[in-house]
């Protein structure tokens, strides 16, 4: 197996592009992380897109998208894992280049979600769910996040404002980041007090409807080497998968996925969970976010919430979690997150993510998930 | 110069809470009280329509214009409400006046901005000296779809203005429209409520047609926002007008006296005209009004009227905007509600 260096990333700003196409917030972001790159050819491209055919009727994507970037005739796969298509993406990129199929491989993510009303971007989403046990009785994300709330809060007393304080965190995070959705900070009570979506979750607690994009170009570590390029290493990569439907599994509070997905992954890169120095992680909901930490294994099981509110997790804390804002107020265009995580990584690797920089981090971790952890696709970046 | 000589409105005495249209959807009322700045609207009785409320806002304006109907060269509804698809609303209206035969007829259709469309229009045959007066109503009984955002907001109500060239009670200084394709809002034929396009209407609709004209509209008259004693947008909810008056650096004391949205919901055609309304009855002779309305599909209309000495020996002969919003409501429970709207229907 090779070596995979990151050698260039893209990401243009999140938000509701109205007076954008599909094709055209993912080419603009791609030509960002070719030219970081500054590489002259690709030779294959992976996209991560969860439902192009919901949101903007359009499928036969990865031809559409190599075309519209001038890349025809090039291999182009588009991989779909609910909103860990992205993350899913970039495993893929890395198999193919760690496996010497391809030396420089293009992995975008990419999700139009405003081209439609409210309702129908629930009802896609929700595709994300099992039809038959969960979709068809009337249940949303929303709903099933609520759930999973509601039994982390009645097994370990995480509490009401426990979950305000992940939005909190996570908008003071994406504050500085100028790419976000929602560049600006929210308090505990405008996060009480905002609009109930499924009890306990109220909007504040909900990551955004979003139309963006990301990408990376990946190359072998050698070729980067030579061609002088600033080089971060992915040093690990790990998939899991689980129950789609919640009723199935054996505890609501544990995303058992992302727990082996990160096992895998360090495993590979040698590493351990404490020699992180940031993590960028699938806050989709703020319960997600106390439930992820959990499994990664950054708090025992069950203190994700008070952890949250010692600071543990904030920029600065001991495990800085989702410096760029999180999904809750970066956006969550969800094909495009899991390779925004990977950007957002690769530029604090790298030194170069401005005022929310984590002052000499050498190590990233991100954790990007599907459904209510269905699936969850861990990768771990080292600065080299 | 030209501008109004005479004007009035009319309210429906029938109102709903919005938290007794929550209530029936389940949905969290505080939420939308908060979201929309809405706390009820205004009702049509079952045999209330536009063309009747465009009748009782016209003879309140002709009370104040204190002049002849067959004088009245011109006379338009702006409405989305019409209660025909074939067969016009002015007729009915410029015959319940006296105002016909002699009279140029038209209904005008333009989402929300329909009314200030036929205000302009109105105006402009008076300044051309083709009319000596012309009259124009804004009025709706706007429909919105059961369990809809827009069911909360969707009201009734109708402002009627006489323009003419002497007796003003407002001069008018100067006008600008500002248009461009932009379907947030649509009903097609046949179809009962009308479609929308959820977040699509703020940005890119509302905000950018309302800026745009009352940029637009100060640029041209050489004015800003502190010229202004008061100024009136289309109110299609609380938060809406607010806004944009945030957004062009217009402090919350010109807006509010105009500001009639979160006990009279969105009356469509009649909103910004309503807004006038309300503001005459309350303004000083020489204080500048800004009047910028919005239409989905989309486009706004904005006026610069100066308010004459007039307006004190007209505005107490008819009822003032406030009072019929305030004064003698009825509540009707959400079934009164379906009835009177035609949600529900009778068996033959």
């Amino acid at each position: 197996m090779r070596d995979v260096a990151v050698i260039g990333v893209g990401m243009t700003k999140w938000g509701e592009l109205w007076e954008k196409s599909l094709r055209t917030i993912f080419t603009e972001t791609a030509l960002l992380a070719i030219d970081d790159a500054g590489v002259e050819r690709i030779d294959s491209m992976v996209v991560g897109c969860m439902s192009s055919g919901l949101f903007v009727g359009q499928e036969h994507l990865a031809s559409l998208l190599s075309d519209e970037l001038g890349r025809n005739p090039v291999p182009a796969a588009r991989v779909e894992s609910a909103c860990s298509s992205g993350g899913l993406a970039l495993r893929q990129g890395f198999i193919e280049v760690a496996s010497g199929i391809s030396d420089i491989v293009l992995v975008g993510g990419v999700e139009k979600m405003t081209d439609v009303t409210g309702c129908e971007a629930t009802y896609a989403l929700g595709t994300a769910a099992d039809q038959e046990y969960e979709g068809y009785h009337g249940l949303t994300f929303p709903g099933l996040y609520a759930m999973m709330a509601v039994a982390h809060m009645h097994k370990y007393g995480t509490t009401r404002e426990q979950l305000a304080r992940v939005a909190v965190k996570n908008h003071e995070n994406g504050s500085k980041n100028p790419l976000a959705q929602f560049p600006f900070k929210v308090s505990v009570e405008a996060v009480l007090n905002s609009v109930l979506v499924a009890d306990p979750l109220r909007i504040l607690d909900c990551s955004p409807i979003t139309d963006g994009a990301a990408a990376v170009v990946l190359c072998p570590i050698d070729m980067a080497r030579k061609a002088g390029n600033r080089v971060v290493r992915i040093a690990g990569s790990g998939q899991a998968t689980d129950t789609i439907a919640l009723s199935s599994r054996r505890d609501l509070t544990w995303l058992e996925s992302t727990h082996l997905a990160a096992e895998k992954a360090l495993a590979m890169a040698g590493r351990k969970i404490e020699d992180m120095d940031l993590f960028e992680v699938h806050d989709c909901f703020t319960i997600a976010e106390i439930m992820v930490t959990e499994a990664l294994g950054l708090v025992p099981k069950g203190r994700g919430g008070p952890a949250v509110e010692e600071g543990l997790t904030a920029v600065g804390g001991k495990f800085p979690v989702n410096p760029s804002g999180g999904l809750k107020a970066k956006g969550h265009p969800v094909g495009a997150t899991g390779v925004a995580q990977a950007v957002e990584v690769v530029k604090q690797l790298r030194g170069e993510a401005g005022e929310r920089q984590i002052k000499g981090a050498r190590r990233g971790l991100t954790q990007n998930m599907g459904g209510t952890g269905g699936s969850s696709v861990v990768h771990v970046f080292e600065a080299a | 110069m030209a501008g109004i000589v005479g004007y009035g409105a009319y309210i429906p005495r029938n109102r709903i809470r919005v938290e007794e249209i929550a209530k029936v959807w389940g949905a969290d009322a505080p939420s939308y009280k908060k979201g929309l700045m809405l706390e009820e609207k205004s009702v049509p009785s079952p045999d209330q329509d536009t063309i009747s409320m465009s009748v009782e806002a016209s003879r309140r304006a002709l009370k104040r214009a204190g002049i002849d109907p067959r004088e009245i060269g011109a006379v338009y509804i702006g409405s989305e409400s019409h209660p025909y698809a074939v067969k016009p609303s002015g007729t009915v209206l410029a015959e319940a006046i006296g105002a016909t035969p002699d009279v140029h007829t038209a209904d005008f259709e333009f989402a929300c901005k329909a009314g200030t469309e036929g205000m302009f229009v109105a105006l402009s045959l008076v300044q051309a000296g083709a009319v000596k007066y012309g009259l124009a109503v804004g009025a709706d009984t706007s429909q919105g779809a059961p369990g809809d955002a827009l069911e909360y907001s969707a009201a009734a109500g109708a402002a009627a203005f006489i323009f003419g060239e002497d007796g003003l009670v407002a001069d008018c200084l100067d006008t600008y429209s500002y248009t461009t394709d932009t379907p947030d809002f649509w009903r097609r034929e046949y179809q009962y409520y009308p479609r929308h396009g959820g977040r699509f209407t703020g940005d890119p609709a509302y905000f950018k047609h309302i800026t745009g004209a009352a940029r637009g509209m100060m640029a041209k008259a050489k004015m800003k926002p502190e010229d202004f004693q008061y100024v009136v947008f289309h109110q299609p909810n609380g938060k809406f007008p607010l806004r944009a008056g945030e957004i062009l650096g217009f402090a919350k004391e010109q807006i509010e006296p105009g500001w009639l949205v979160p006990k009279l919901g969105n009356t469509y055609s009649g909103s910004s005209p309503l807004g006038l309304t309300a503001t005459l009855d309350v303004a000083k002779p020489t204080e500048l009004i800004l009047v910028v309305s919005y239409g989905s599909g989309a486009g706004s209309d904005a006026f610069v009227f100066r308010v004459t000495k007039r307006i004190d020996e007209v505005r107490e002969l008819a009822p003032r905007t406030r009072d019929l919003l305030d004064r003698r409501k009825t509540y009707i429970d959400y079934g009164v509600y379906a009835k009177y709207r035609r949600k529900i229907r009778k068996a033959e």
